[in-house]
């Protein structure tokens, strides 16, 4: 293909990304640097100031406890699926896309709807006597953490899933029939080969949670706030844009740090696997 | 292969995890109480017909429908030509170019909505709605950008060359060999792209003003301040929606497409 007919076909998508992204966030974000009597200064009161950094970590506790569930119970269930039949894999498949496919506000919404002062975990303990008053679920971390994996558990299932399927039965059977016990011939043979399945799971989910809206601001409230909920708080409630454009370069480091930090760890363990063979 | 037992009954718990909160929500569709009730006590479906009265809903609905229907579009034309110079030509920095198309997933949604608004909404005094675009243009591009680029790579262009040396002209090639080769990644594009923007809240905080809100922002707005079972019902309604959907997707592309 020409250079020229390559030019003209990515161009616009260019512009459009230029005007409508690149652009906004350079005049956003950029003179956020500059604010305050030094350079980052803006940034230095962030995470001086206690409350702030409280957000800060809460937000990525959250992620982390989040990408540590959604691979516990992901992992294990991926390899399910990918051990049946052609049928059952189609239709746990599909069980797993259709929340994925659900508005999360309709997923957060269930949580409310078990985890509320009236809500069912409530009731069958007051009912079973076990608890007098209604304990406090919702609008804690607690909440946001198992919100948070009802939100993100499938992505971990259908990545992770989807690299297991290319991995043989034979595998499994030769680790079997050299003496590994079940448990052992999974994490020596097939754990390491969908390592990468399992790494790009776990950013699509650490990033997610990291920058998910819905969730926590219905299942947190006001109280548990992180840095996307306190990002709109900060610009709309306070009027406070510059605090606003300072959490948001924050959140965007974050991301491309932890992106980062999950692909050096990957090339890390492939290169210790590959030692071995 | 043997079935482990264990790992069954990992797996049934997992799904039922998965499936149950749902379930609850279905159910509570149908109480007849102002308050939402696990078990109902008695059935109702006054909650269905109340949805139909909001008017916010209906505006927001068709708001929404509408900016994902452009944003999709937009993405595809745009996307599309993209993703075949990227795969076809010999560009130098195409892998850089292509993560620019992609970078829209790295910067938060709610950050997207951020910047939007205060640099062409408040700056450059655009027309809420047309930020609003541009924020679910974002949401959209990368799967344009990832499904078809995915699809373009397992296209044979060898035909592609056939066409060219009997004859067909360039453009007349593109439309006739390689796009009807990749129509089943372009319509997997459409879908997740379309679903994605229709659900995408973040971006949208932001950018709603007058007469300006997607369904999805109205429908949290909604609980935030009113807890009965329209809501219930609302979510009924669109699982409802989103099973035929899938339905579909299944019959025509399989399953699959949606997991991309």
């Amino acid at each position: 293909m020409k250079k020229r007919s390559a030019f003209v076909m990515i161009i616009p998508g260019l512009v459009i990304l230029a005007v409508c992204l690149f652009l906004p966030l350079l005049r956003v974000l950029i003179p956020s640097l500059h604010t305050g009597e030094y350079p980052l200064s803006a940034y230095v009161t962030f995470f001086q100031d206690e409350y702030y950094r409280k957000i800060f970590v809460r937000t990525v506790k959250v992620a982390c406890l989040t990408t540590g569930f959604c691979m516990v119970l992901g992992v294990p269930t991926a390899y399910f699926i990918s051990r049946c039949s052609k049928k059952w894999r189609g239709i746990l498949l599909s069980v797993s896309i259709f929340p994925m496919m659900t508005n999360s506000v309709i997923r957060s919404f269930a949580w409310i709807n078990i985890l509320g002062s009236n809500g069912l975990i409530n009731r069958l303990l007051i009912t079973a006597g076990i608890v007098e008053k209604p304990l406090k679920l919702l609008y804690t971390d607690f909440a946001i953490i198992i919100g948070s994996v009802y939100l993100f558990l499938p992505l971990m299932i259908v990545t992770v899933a989807g690299v297991m399927e290319n991995i043989g039965d034979d595998m499994m059977e030769a680790a079997l029939s050299l003496g590994a016990d079940r448990i052992r011939a999974f994490m020596k043979v097939i754990f390491p080969m969908s390592l990468p399945g399992i790494i790009v799971g776990g950013i699509l989910v650490f990033t997610g949670t990291l920058t998910a809206y819905t969730t926590p601001q219905l299942l947190g409230g006001n109280k548990n706030m992180v840095l996307s909920t306190f990002i709109y708080q900060r610009a709309m409630t306070v009027g406070d844009w510059d605090g606003a454009a300072v959490i948001s370069l924050i959140m965007i480091v974050v991301t491309l740090a932890v992106i980062k930090g999950f692909n050096s760890l990957a090339a890390r363990l492939d290169k210790r696997g590959g030692d071995h063979a | 292969m043997r079935k482990n037992k264990m790992l069954t009954v990992f797996a049934v718990f997992v799904f039922g995890f998965l499936i149950l909160p749902l379930i609850i929500i279905t159910i509570t569709a149908f109480g007849k109480g102002s308050a939402i009730t696990f078990p109902i006590e008695s059935f109702s479906v006054k909650w269905f017909v109340k949805v139909f009265t909001i008017k916010s809903f209906r505006i927001s609905f068709l708001t929404s429908l509408e900016i994902a229907m452009l944003a999709t579009v937009i993405a595809l034309l745009v996307g599309i030509p993209a993703a075949y110079a990227l795969a076809r030509s010999g560009l130098k920095g195409k892998g850089l170019i292509k993560s620019v198309f992609l970078s829209p997933t790295i910067v938060p949604g709610i950050v997207i909505g951020f910047v939007l608004y205060q640099f062409l909404v408040l700056s450059l005094r655009v027309p809420v709605f047309i930020g609003l675009l541009a924020g679910h243009f974002m949401v959209t591009l990368p799967y344009v950008i990832r499904v078809v680029g995915s699809s373009l790579e397992q296209f044979d262009f060898s035909t592609e060359e056939a066409a060219w040396s009997l004859g067909c002209g360039k453009i007349r090639a593109f439309f006739k060999v390689v796009l009807p080769n990749i129509t089943s990644g372009i319509s997997a594009a459409f879908m997740l792209a379309f679903i994605n923007s229709f659900n995408n809240i973040p971006v949208s905080m932001f950018l709603s003003g007058p007469g300006v809100s997607t369904f999805p922002a109205n429908l949290m707005n909604y609980i935030e301040y009113n807890y009965d079972p329209t809501v219930s019902a609302v979510s009924v309604l669109l699982m409802a929606v989103t099973v035929l959907m899938m339905v579909i997707v299944d019959k025509t592309l399989g399953i699959a497409a949606l997991a991309k």
